[in-house]
C-alpha cells in the first residue's frame, strides 16, 4: 500500500515537471513529436533508476561512514555523468536497436536536473533502497507522461495561427501552465 | 569588445532567461516570491563568477577530452561552498530553496558559459562575463518573483499592500509557467 501511495504521489500529485519543476529543459526541448518524447522518457527512466541505486549505495555505504556527507553534490553529479557514458557504451555493444532508439537522448540526460534531483530527494526523504527505486521509477513515468501529453498538444499547435510574439517558447510555457492547472486537480488525492 | 560591454551584454542583450532561455528549472521553481528569486539569483551569480574565473585559468591545462567532467567538478565545488555558507548564515532561505541549491550544478547557464566563453578568454573577461550573466539571471528571477508575489499574495519583498486574498494560483506552479510565458513574449516584442 505504501508503495502504491509513493507511485501515485510521484506520477500525478507531485508530477516532476509540472509541480516540482525538474527537467524543464528536455520537457521544452524534445516535446515536438510523440515518438521522440517516448524515446526520451525511456532513456530517462533507465538512467534515473540506475542512478538512484548507485547513489543510494554510495551515500549510505561510502559517504556517511566516512563522515563526508557534504561531498554529496560533487560525487552524485560525477556518478551520473559516468553512468550515462557507461550506459551509452554498453547499449552500443549489447543492444544496437535500443541504442538507435535512445542514442541521441543519452548525452542530454547528464544535465537533466530530474536525475540529480531524484537522487538527492531519495536521500533527503530517508527512503530505503526499494522505496527509492519505486520513487525513482514513478518519477520517471510522471516525466514521460507530461512529455507525451505535451508532445501531443504541440503537434496540434503547429497547425494553428499563433500571435507572433507568443511563438516558440512562450506558447509552450503557457501550454505547460494550463497542463499544470489540470494536474492541480490531483492535489489531495494522497 | 570593450570590458564594459562584456559585463552588460548578459543583462539585456544576451539575458540568460529571456533571450537564451537556459536554466528554466530554478527560474520557475524558486520565484514564488521576490526574495526567493533574489537569493537564488545571487547564489547562482557567485557560482558563475567562481567557475568562470577558475576555468579560464585552467583551460590550457585541461586535456580536451575530459574538459566537460573537469568543468563539472569545478562547478560542483563552488556549489558545495554556496550550499554550506547558505546553510550556516541564511537558514530560512536555504530551506525554502531546498534541493535547488545543489541543483545549480546542472544549471545549463553555468556549464554553458564555461564551454562557450570561459575556456577561450582571459581571466578578467571571463570574470566580467560571469558577473554580467549572473546579474542578468538575478534580474530576471527577481522580476519574475516580484510579479508572481504581487499577483499571488499581494505583497512585494514581504510588504503587503492589499488586504484580503490575491490570485493564489500565481504563487503555485501553474502561475510560474504562465507568468514566465508572458514575460518572454513581452521581451520578444520589446526586442524588435
Amino acid at each position: 500500500m505504501e508503495y502504491i501511495l509513493i507511485v501515485i504521489a510521484a506520477i500525478f500529485v507531485n508530477n516532476v515537471v509540472l509541480s516540482q519543476f525538474l527537467g524543464i529543459c528536455p520537457f521544452l526541448g524534445v516535446s515536438n513529436k510523440i515518438e521522440t518524447s517516448m524515446g526520451m522518457a525511456g532513456a530517462v527512466t533507465f538512467v534515473i533508476v540506475l542512478a538512484t541505486i548507485v547513489t543510494f549505495i554510495l551515500q549510505h555505504y561510502v559517504l556517511n561512514p566516512l563522515g563526508i556527507g557534504y561531498m554529496q553534490t560533487i560525487v552524485f553529479i560525477l556518478v551520473i555523468a559516468a553512468l550515462v557514458q557507461m550506459v551509452e557504451i554498453m547499449l552500443k555493444k549489447l543492444s544496437p536497436a535500443l541504442y538507435q532508439a535512445l542514442g541521441i537522448f543519452l548525452p542530454l540526460i547528464t544535465t537533466n536536473c530530474a536525475v540529480l534531483g531524484v537522487a538527492i530527494l531519495v536521500i533527503k526523504k530517508d527512503y530505503n533502497l526499494l522505496e527509492g527505486v519505486v520513487f525513482g521509477a514513478a518519477t520517471a513515468i510522471g516525466f514521460g507522461l507530461a512529455l507525451v501529453i505535451m508532445a501531443g498538444i504541440r503537434e496540434q499547435l503547429e497547425l494553428v495561427n499563433i500571435p507572433k510574439g507568443m511563438k516558440g517558447i512562450p506558447i509552450s510555457l503557457l501550454t505547460a501552465g494550463i497542463l499544470a492547472l489540470a494536474f492541480m486537480g490531483f492535489a489531495g488525492l494522497v | 569588445m570593450s570590458k564594459l560591454s562584456n559585463f552588460t551584454k548578459g543583462i539585456i542583450k544576451e539575458n540568460p532567461i529571456f533571450v537564451i532561455v537556459l536554466g528554466m528549472c530554478p527560474t520557475l521553481a524558486t520565484t514564488s516570491s521576490a526574495m526567493n528569486g533574489l537569493g537564488m539569483g545571487l547564489a547562482t551569480t557567485f557560482v558563475l563568477l567562481g567557475s568562470n574565473v577558475v576555468i579560464s585559468m585552467m583551460a590550457k591545462m585541461i586535456p580536451d577530452k575530459v574538459r566537460i567532467p573537469s568543468y563539472i567538478v569545478v562547478i560542483a565545488t563552488f556549489v558545495t561552498i554556496v550550499d554550506l555558507v547558505m546553510q550556516a548564515y541564511t537558514q530560512s532561505l536555504y530551506e525554502k530553496l531546498g534541493i535547488f541549491i545543489p541543483l545549480i550544478v546542472v544549471n545549463c547557464i553555468v556549464l554553458g558559459r564555461a564551454e562557450a566563453y570561459a575556456n577561450k578568454n582571459g581571466v578578467l573577461d571571463s570574470a566580467l562575463d560571469g558577473l554580467g550573466m549572473g546579474v542578468g539571471f538575478t534580474f530576471a528571477l527577481t522580476l519574475l518573483g516580484s510579479i508572481r508575489e504581487m499577483l499571488g499574495s499581494g505583497s512585494l519583498f514581504d510588504h503587503k499592500f492589499i488586504t484580503g486574498d490575491a490570485i493564489l494560483v500565481f504563487i503555485l506552479s501553474p502561475g510560474a509557467f504562465i507568468a514566465l510565458a508572458y514575460l518572454i513574449a513581452i521581451f520578444n516584442k520589446l526586442k524588435k
